[in-house]
C-alpha cells in the first residue's frame, strides 16, 4: 500500500499558488525527500499532508485517510516536526514529552517505559529534567524527534530538521533519524535545502520548483540522469530549480532562521 | 498492537457522546497540566503580578476611603472595590494571555499542537483554565489582603469555593477573548495595541471601583453587556458579609459560563487559521 498519495494537490494563497497540481507516493518505510529553494512550496506541501491547511484543489491520503474528510484519523497515525523550534523552552524534556504522551492516549503503563526508551535512543537521558531552554539547538532538534514518534506514527514528517544546527549537531540528528527508521520502520517524510542531507539520508527525492514536481527519483539515478561525470546532488538541483539558490534566501527568511535559533536560548 | 492501532480503536469509541465529552475532558485536563507544570517552574511570576493590585488596595483603595459621595450599599470603600480589585486583575492577567499565545505560535509550539488529535476546543479550554491558576493566586492574595486591612471577608467555605470558581470561570472567559484577538490579529504588535485599547474600558465600563448607578446612562447601559459587570457582581456577594449580587448569583455565573462556551465555540473554530 502506498502510506502517501496525492493527486494534484494545489494550494493558492490569494493569487499565489505555492503547490501546483503534485502527484506523490510514498511508499512504506521509504526515507522520501523533498527538495526545493525557500519559496518552492515544501513547507506548504507538508502542511495539507499534515491536516494543517486545507488544499485549494486536488486530494492527499495519508495511510489510507482523506487529509480533509478524514483530518483526525490522520493526525493519529503521524508525527510532526515543524521547521520552527517546537519544543516549550519553559518545561523540562521530559515535561515535554510527557504531555504529549498524554496527548495521544499513550497507556499508563507503557508511558514511562516509552519516555525513557525515546529519551535514550535520542541521547538525552542525562538532560530529561533540565528546562529545554538549557539544551543545545541538536539536542531540541532530537527532543522534538522524540516528542514526535512517541505514538509510533505511521508517517513522520521533518521540516527542515537540520536547518540552523552546526555540523556536529546535524550528523547527530541524522544519525538519529535513520536508527528511528531501523528501529520502528516508520516512513519519514522530510524537507531540506541541503543536498548532502538529501544525499545521505533519502531513498528517493523530489526536487520542487514554483511548486511543481520539477524531478522525481533516487538520487544516484537523477545524477545519473544529467549524464554527465562527477555529477553531485547540487548539480541536480540547480539543473532543475533553476540556479534557485542564488535567488533564495531573503532577508525575511535568513531573519527567521536566525531568529528561531536565538530565542529559544 | 501499536499505539497507531490503540489509538484508532480510542477514535472509534470517541463517536459515543459520553465517551467523546470524557475525552474532550482528559485532553483539556492534559494542556491545563502543561501551564500547571510551567507556573511551577516560575512561581515568581505569581508573586509579581500581584504587585498591581496591591497597589490599587492600599493606594487608590486608601485614599478613595476618604471620599463619602460613593454610595457603596453600607459597605466601606475599601470593602466594595476589593472584590472589583480581584476582578480587574483577573481580567489583566488574562487578557494578555494571547500574547503568549502568539509567541508559542511564532516558536512553533501551536503547530504541533494542531497537527495532533487533540479536539481544538481542548487546546482552548485547557489554556483558559491556565490563566485560572493565576486567577486564583490572585484571588488568594487579594483575600489575605483585604483579611489584613480588617474586611470582615465571609470565610464560609462553600462561599470560598465559590469565589475560587468565579475568578476560574471569569479567566476563562477573558483568556479566551484574549486568544481570539491573538489568532484575529495575529502579529504581536497589533495584539498589543488591541488589548491596551480593550482592557481599560471594560474596566472603566463595569461596577468594580464604583457602582453602576453613579455612571452616565450611555455607560450604564454599556456596563450591561461587560462581563467583567456580572464577575464583579458575583464576587462582591460571595466575599462581603451580608451582601447581595444585583442580579442574582445564579444569573451572573450562568452568563459568565455561556459567555464562556460561545468564546471557546469561536476561538476553536477560528484557530487552525492562526497559523496560516
Amino acid at each position: 500500500m502506498n502510506i502517501i498519495e496525492t493527486q494534484g494537490l494545489t494550494r493558492d494563497f490569494g493569487k499565489f499558488t505555492a503547490v501546483d497540481g503534485v502527484d506523490l507516493t510514498l511508499a512504506e518505510g521509504e526515507i522520501f525527500g523533498l527538495l526545493g529553494p525557500n519559496g518552492a512550496g515544501k513547507t506548504t506541501m507538508l502542511r495539507m499532508l499534515t491536516t494543517l491547511l486545507p488544499p485549494s484543489r486536488g486530494e492527499a491520503h495519508v495511510a489510507g485517510y482523506d487529509v480533509v474528510r478524514q483530518a483526525n484519523q490522520v493526525r493519529r497515525v503521524i508525527g510532526y516536526v515543524p521547521q520552527l523550534l517546537s519544543a516549550d523552552g519553559t518545561l523540562s524534556g521530559y515535561e515535554n514529552l510527557l504531555i504529549f504522551a498524554k496527548l495521544y492516549d499513550l497507556p499508563r503503563a507503557q508511558r514511562e517505559q516509552r519516555i525513557h526508551h525515546l529519551l535514550s535512543i535520542m541521547g538525552l537521558e542525562d538532560a530529561a529534567a533540565k528546562l529545554v531552554k538549557t539544551y543545545s539547538g541538536g539536542m531540541i532538534r532530537r527532543l522534538e524527534i522524540a516528542q514526535s514518534v512517541l505514538h509510533a506514527p505511521r508517517v513522520l514528517f521533518l521540516d527542515e530538521p537540520t536547518v540552523g544546527l552546526d555540523p556536529i549537531a546535524r550528523a547527530s540528528v541524522w544519525e538519529h533519524i535513520q536508527r528511528l527508521r531501523e528501529e520502528f520502520s516508520t516512513t519519514i517524510l522530510l524537507t531540506t535545502h541541503y543536498m548532502d542531507e538529501a544525499d545521505e539520508l533519502c531513498q528517493r527525492i523530489a526536487i520542487l520548483h514554483h511548486g511543481q514536481v520539477a524531478a522525481i527519483g533516487a538520487p544516484a539515478e537523477l545524477k545519473a540522469g544529467l549524464n554527465r561525470n562527477g555529477v553531485s546532488l547540487d548539480d541536480v538541483f540547480s539543473h532543475y530549480a533553476g540556479g534557485a539558490i542564488e535567488a533564495s534566501g531573503s532577508y525575511i527568511n535568513v531573519s527567521r532562521t536566525r531568529d528561531d535559533v536565538r530565542r529559544i536560548r | 498492537m501499536t499505539y497507531a492501532e490503540f489509538a484508532e480503536t480510542q477514535d472509534k469509541s470517541a463517536l459515543r457522546p459520553l465517551a467523546r465529552a470524557i475525552y474532550f475532558w482528559r485532553k483539556t485536563f492534559n494542556i491545563f497540566e502543561m501551564e500547571l507544570r510551567k507556573i511551577r517552574h516560575d512561581p515568581f511570576n505569581l508573586l509579581t503580578r500581584a504587585i498591581q493590585p496591591l497597589l490599587w488596595m492600599l493606594i487608590f483603595g486608601q485614599v478613595l476611603a476618604g471620599a463619602r459621595g460613593i454610595p457603596t450599599g453600607g459597605f466601606s470603600y475599601i470593602e466594595f472595590m476589593a472584590p472589583g480589585i480581584l476582578a480587574q486583575s483577573v481580567l489583566f492577567v488574562s487578557i494578555f494571555y494571547g500574547l503568549a499565545l502568539i509567541w508559542e505560535r511564532d516558536l512553533g509550539i501551536i503547530h504541533k499542537f494542531l497537527a495532533s488529535p487533540a479536539p481544538r476546543t481542548a487546546l482552548v479550554l485547557g489554556k483558559g483554565l491556565g490563566a485560572g491558576i493565576r486567577g486564583c493566586s490572585q484571588a488568594t492574595i487579594v483575600l489575605l489582603t483585604m483579611w489584613l486591612m480588617g474586611v470582615n471577608v465571609d470565610w464560609n467555605i462553600l462561599k470560598l469555593l465559590a469565589v475560587f470558581a468565579t475568578v476560574l470561570l471569569g479567566s476563562v472567559v477573558f483568556a479566551t477573548l484574549s486568544l481570539i484577538i491573538a489568532i484575529w490579529m495575529k502579529e504581536r504588535e497589533r495584539f498589543m495595541g488591541v488589548g491596551q485599547v480593550l482592557t481599560m474600558p471594560l474596566f472603566f465600563a463595569s461596577n468594580a471601583i464604583y457602582p453602576i448607578s453613579m455612571m452616565p446612562d450611555w455607560l450604564q447601559r454599556i456596563s450591561m453587556f461587560n462581563p467583567l459587570t456580572y464577575m464583579v457582581d458575583a464576587l462582591r456577594a460571595l466575599i462581603l458579609v451580608g451582601a447581595e449580587s444585583s442580579y442574582g448569583l445564579g444569573f451572573d455565573l450562568g452568563l459568565l459560563a455561556v459567555v464562556g462556551v460561545i468564546l471557546i465555540a469561536i476561538a476553536a473554530k477560528i484557530y487552525p487559521s492562526f497559523i496560516t
